[in-house]
């Protein structure tokens, strides 16, 4: 990497502030490194070089004008392309949505925008965040920095690939059962998923409404932590945004750096069996390490976790099937076939969606559809009430609860493609903190066979900061987030 | 329990304006079975007394009734495959 595009998002904001570096030249290293790197890795759908320079000026320009910089001035950022930016198109990985371009920008990413931040360009995803591993994009596999032949994770895969690469050093992605954490434990990078309601998802497409939430990801949870703190607040114009208090989640870093008296729970009863040895190894070093830190380790049991999946997989593809319906051939993208209005939409969607969005539209219309409501939507949706209950009991005997981020590290390009219940299962670490609507971050652990493993750390609802406290004091005694591809 | 067969999701996909193709029908089948299969270990579970979690957030969703600027008309139409006049035009509906 040449300089500029080693550094960190909290470093690059000290030196564009300090005015020792422009954002200009910050934004044009980072679409240099793009333009060099991507053709080979495939993390961005759409580069929006012109817009981003133009953004970067006007930084620098506001810092010649005012003395009290803003928190993220000059840190270029990459935007899974499931977030709405005004004049630019947004995909979601989907033909469906080709050619569209929004007349609104969402929130999270004004909210950035407002901060200082540059943004580089759209980042490559599954289909309407469908997937655990970008090869449900429409348009192009993005392939993992760590080794080629495999995955980056999914769905945000275009920007935990962007964030591991250096091609930004920081990036969106959107979480709806594990989308944000697991690509970024294949990748080797820190993503947080932030509480049920902490990020607004005003222009944010929407795939389960009840379970999706906005959130960023970094080299470092410093970085992730001060890209949290400007992306987090109420918004009116997401009725679904918590009144929360804003909180500077980097301030409150070093507070816990030795984390004394952090109680770290294991529910071993869990983790028993299914989990990849080398990843489990790995994760054993990394609570020993928070262990070290001065955490204490508690074990914990989460009676229905094993039915996290099952309940996922109903919940999240009913409210999909529901939100899907709007894409008709009427008001944006595509639309095929002549004749009358039923082939019109049946011809629209067949051509426009991939294969995994029929596959979950078929199956949530089915758990919505008469005579199987109850034993499946309603039945899910109490399942739910108990695993939020199962979190709720374990959080009074401790402060947070690790595990490890994905049950296996990196996999090969169709590996899991042709047995999509194989693929749901790998999110089984990560969807129970949707569920619940609690936060979760993951971090990078270690390696196994050369591969990144992450662990994760979930938390108290809106108690992000405890996450993230307990997540730097980790970094602060091991140095596997410093590890590169090598590219 | 419930069994996908072809039918089932012929039906579902009739419900869902999706054309399948026929070895989409056949795949949709097999796998959605699966899927079911996997997803009854949940009617095991008592959940008499438990109410649904139907979503994750608060309660405070209510508002002051405030007229806000909306989308400007043109804007909106912008996207549409096909407009005309200010209005969406579809193929036709009603009649024939």
């Amino acid at each position: 990497m040449s300089s500029l595009t080693e550094l960190s998002a909290s470093e690059i904001a000290r030196r564009v502030s300090a005015r020792e570096v422009s954002a200009e030249e910050v934004a044009r290293a980072h679409l240099d490194r793009i333009a060099a790197i991507d053709g080979a890795l495939g993390a961005f759908l759409h580069v929006a070089g012109e817009r981003a320079l133009t953004m970067a000026r006007r930084v620098d320009a506001g810092l010649a004008a005012r003395a009290s910089p803003p928190p993220l001035a000059g840190v270029p950022v990459a935007i899974k392309d499931v977030l709405d930016i005004e004049g630019l198109p947004t995909t979601c990985g989907s033909r469906i949505l080709d050619g569209y371009r929004p007349p609104f920008t969402a929130t999270a990413v004004s909210r950035l925008e407002a901060a200082g931040a540059v943004v580089l360009g759209k980042t490559n995803m599954d289909e309407f965040a469908m997937g655990s591993s970008t090869e449900n994009s429409a348009f192009r596999p993005t392939r993992n920095p760590w080794a080629r032949d495999r995955v980056p994770g999914g769905s945000s895969g275009g920007s935990a690939a962007a964030v591991a690469a250096g091609m930004a050093p920081a990036a969106l992605g959107s979480d709806t059962g594990g989308s944000i954490r697991q690509p970024a434990a294949l990748c080797g990078v820190v993503g947080l998923k932030p509480t049920y309601g902490r990020v607004s998802r005003y222009g944010l497409v929407a795939f389960a409404s009840s379970l999706d939430q906005v959130g960023p990801l970094a080299r470092t949870v410093e970085d992730v932590a001060r890209v949290a703190a400007a992306l987090c607040g109420w918004d009116p114009r997401d009725a679904t945004s918590a009144k929360s208090e804003p909180t500077d989640f980097a301030a409150g870093l070093e507070a816990g750096a030795a984390s004394p008296g952090l109680r770290v729970g294991v529910p071993w009863r869990f983790l028993a069996g299914g989990v990849d040895e080398g990843v489990m190894t790995a994760f054993g070093r990394a609570l020993e390490d928070l262990r070290a830190a001065g955490a204490e380790l508690v074990d914990v049991d989460l009676p229905h976790l094993p039915y996290a999946i099952a309940t996922y997989y109903i919940v999240a593809t009913a409210e999909a099937s529901s939100n899907l319906a709007r894409y008709d051939g009427v008001r944006y993208g595509l639309r095929a076939g002549a004749g009358d209005l039923r082939r019109m939409y049946g011809e629209t969607r067949d051509r426009g969606f991939g294969l995994e969005v029929k596959r979950r539209i078929v199956l949530g219309t089915f758990v919505l559809s008469s005579g199987y409501y109850d034993a499946y939507y309603l039945r899910a949706q109490k399942v739910r009430t108990l695993i939020r209950r199962d979190f709720e009991r374990a959080f009074a005997a401790c402060d947070v609860i690790a595990t490890p981020t994905s049950p296996v590290p990196a996999f090969r390009f169709g590996e899991k493609t042709a047995d999509p219940l194989q693929m749901y299962l790998a999110d089984i670490f990560t969807v129970p903190a949707n569920l619940a609507g609690i936060p979760g971050l993951s971090l990078p652990c270690g390696f196994t066979q050369g591969l990144p493993v992450g662990l994760q750390l979930v938390g108290r609802p809106f108690d992000e900061a405890t996450l993230l406290r307990a997540g730097h004091a980790y970094q602060t005694v091991t140095s596997h987030h410093r590890a590169r591809p090598p590219l | 329990m419930a069994r996908v067969t072809i039918e089932t999701v012929d039906h579902v996909a009739r419900l869902a304006h999706l054309s399948l193709t026929d070895e989409e029908r056949q795949t949709f089948a097999r796998q959605l079975d699966e899927v079911l299969a996997y997803a009854e270990s949940i009617q095991a579970l008592d959940t008499r007394d438990v109410e649904p979690m139907s979503h994750a957030g608060g309660s405070e969703v209510l508002r002051d009734d405030t007229p806000l600027p909306e989308l400007p008309r043109e804007q909106a139409l912008a996207a549409a495959p096909d407009a005309d006049g200010g209005l969406y035009r579809v193929p036709r509906v009603i009649g024939g």
